[in-house]
């Protein structure tokens, strides 16, 4: 039966939620074991986290200096050692997955698969291509470890409630020196919820102008108590940063509401959003392509309507 | 001497990315007879990049190479229009997995002693963001994914990365993979006349035997279907029936 191994991501205190989705999507399938594997400076927070998720098994915390900021080429070497007795070994596919995981596969000698948004047993996947255009079932031979990355926006994430025992283990794999982190800058947040796990999302796109102009975005997310996200075209522009794009080279969202706001719906951010429960969008354009997918549509002037609306909830 | 002798950058042949592709109606792949064929955008980047690094006097020399049929010449022509110095042609009729794509780089890497590889962090195509990762695992070398900036200084790299999270800045030896992400630059218009010079540049074909590659296939497709399609939705014409329409959902 299968056993599952999952890399565990998060930022040395917390763990992310990208976890706990992994732990979801492992749990369609029959297996014998879902442990997580916690590689950090100091992993007692994160494991005793990980450890807390139904359907865990069991926690392998590998405390090393060298695993106090996650990179790739430090992390590979020891996951690939961790996976001998796994038939699968699972990260997210966030940022960090998308970094490690096929570096892992690669070590241990064979392929991966990204994006699993759906699993019809423990060797069958679907994932989507094409910027999520066409959907792929694949089947992963049974003699080699499947190698994949979890598509976050397709599971909600496992609830604490186990209690799996924490094992840990010392690091016998060589860690290279080559690769050196230096910093982490981070621009937006400003205390609202994050973009990835919000159940409410905000978006303002190319349409609301200016950075100082997305000022009445933050204040409908906040009426709504919401995460903000942007167009590929509203980061480009320099209105927000990077770590606020929602599409398909942005963050993959699915939040209960989604109102996009000024966005005129490439297939690229469409991608980022199709998951989401209910999408309203709000745009000057009539014939803006987010129109098709949108379950709630107002042809508006955003300046006029957006604060409208704010006032709206805020009564 | 400049810092780096020969940057290697693959490009992969793909689908234009204004064209918006469907699924056969008989489920056997996407229909793409006929539709535009380009460089893969991020590749575009890539080269973008690889060009600039030469300009600033830090490299001596860029390789692009593609691999697949004769008709992905177009897309390293377009290449070496931009101003790429030679281009190589692994040919093959097969469809390969990233991880063979990544051993048959690591192959070029060898033979061309290239000491950076800077390369898309996905192809618009399969969306698998793997082959870099792979590429830089193979070969024992840094790598520097989804990079936004990247700068020289001694044998190291600093790269900034587009992660979740914001911006990271890391610092990898050379030789290393960079994988690039899409604000990195904004890639040059090829004029005429560098089209003209680029068919006297060197365009070499090459195999998979001659580089001792032998692909393999470890996925079995099963099926491709177009995606589940939301219901059309309604329009509200004020402020106030939107209002009505999310209390009527239950979202406020």
């Amino acid at each position: 039966m299968a056993r599952v191994l999952i890399v565990a991501e998060h930022d040395g205190r917390t763990l992310n939620a990208s976890t706990a989705k992994c732990v979801s999507c492992a749990r369609t399938f029959e297996t014998s074991a879902i442990d997580i594997a916690v590689l950090a400076g100091d992993g007692a927070a994160v494991a005793a986290q990980a450890a807390a998720l139904a359907g865990v098994t069991g926690v392998i915390q590998v405390d090393h200096p060298a695993n106090e900021s996650a990179l790739a080429a430090v992390a590979a070497p020891q996951i690939s050692e961790l996976a001998g007795g796994y038939t699968h070994v699972f990260g997210p596919s966030t940022t960090f997955g998308k970094d490690l995981m096929p570096r892992v596969a690669a070590l241990l000698g064979v392929g991966q698969l990204s994006d699993i948004m759906s699993a019809e047993g423990a060797w069958r996947f679907r994932r989507p291509f094409y910027a999520g255009n066409a959907i792929l079932t694949v089947e992963a031979p049974q003699d080699r470890p499947v190698v994949a990355t979890v598509r976050t926006a397709s599971y909600q994430a496992a609830e604490p409630m186990g209690d799996a025992p924490i094992s840990e283990r010392a690091v016998d794999a060589e860690l290279p020196s080559h690769t050196r982190f230096v910093e982490i800058r981070s621009d937006s947040g400003g205390g609202r919820p994050d973009l990835q796990t919000a159940s409410r999302v905000v978006s303002g796109g190319r349409g609301v102008g200016s950075k100082e102009n997305f000022a009445i975005i933050y204040r409908l997310a906040d009426a709504l108590g919401a995460a903000v996200g942007a167009s590929r075209a509203a980061v480009d522009s320099g209105f927000v940063g990077n770590d606020m794009q929602v599409g398909q080279t942005g963050k993959i969202i699915a939040p209960q509401l989604y109102i996009a706001v000024g966005i005129s719906g490439a297939i690229q951010h469409l991608t980022g959003i199709k998951d989401a429960g209910v999408i309203v969008a709000i745009n000057t354009d009539a014939e803006a392509p987010l129109f098709e997918v949108a379950d709630i549509g107002l042809v508006a002037d955003l300046f006029t309507a957006v604060p409208e609306l704010t006032e709206a909830l805020g009564s | 001497m400049a810092l780096i002798k020969t940057i290697l950058v693959p490009l992969k042949r793909v689908v234009d990315a204004n064209v918006r592709v469907r699924v056969k109606p008989d489920g056997s792949g996407m229909a793409l007879e006929g539709v535009k064929m380009s460089i893969n955008p991020f590749d575009e980047i890539a080269l973008e990049e690889a060009l600039r690094i030469r300009e600033r006097g830090e490299a001596e020399e860029i390789v692009v190479a593609s691999i697949g049929g004769q008709v992905c010449t177009q897309q390293l022509r377009g290449g070496l229009a931009m101003g790429a110095d030679r281009a190589i042609l692994v040919e093959t009729g097969q469809d390969l997995e990233p991880l063979t794509v990544a051993r048959t780089l690591l192959a070029l890497v060898q033979r061309e002693e290239s000491q950076l590889v800077i390369m898309g962090k996905q192809a618009i195509d399969g969306d698998n963001n793997q082959t870099g990762q792979m590429l830089a695992a193979l070969w024992g070398r840094p790598q520097a994914t989804f990079a936004s900036h990247l700068r020289f200084k001694g044998s190291a790299a600093t790269a900034m990365r587009e992660v979740d999270a914001g911006l990271e800045v890391i610092e990898v030896d050379l030789p290393a993979v960079v994988t690039t992400d899409l604000r990195l630059n904004e890639p040059r218009y090829t004029k005429l006349p560098d089209i003209l010079k680029a068919k006297k540049k060197p365009l070499e074909t090459v195999t998979l035997s001659d580089l001792d590659v032998e692909p393999e296939t470890q996925f079995r497709v099963l099926g491709i279907e177009p995606p589940a399609q939301r219901p059309r939705g309604v329009r509200v014409s004020s402020v106030e029936e939107l209002v009505q329409a999310l209390r009527e959902k239950e979202l406020i």
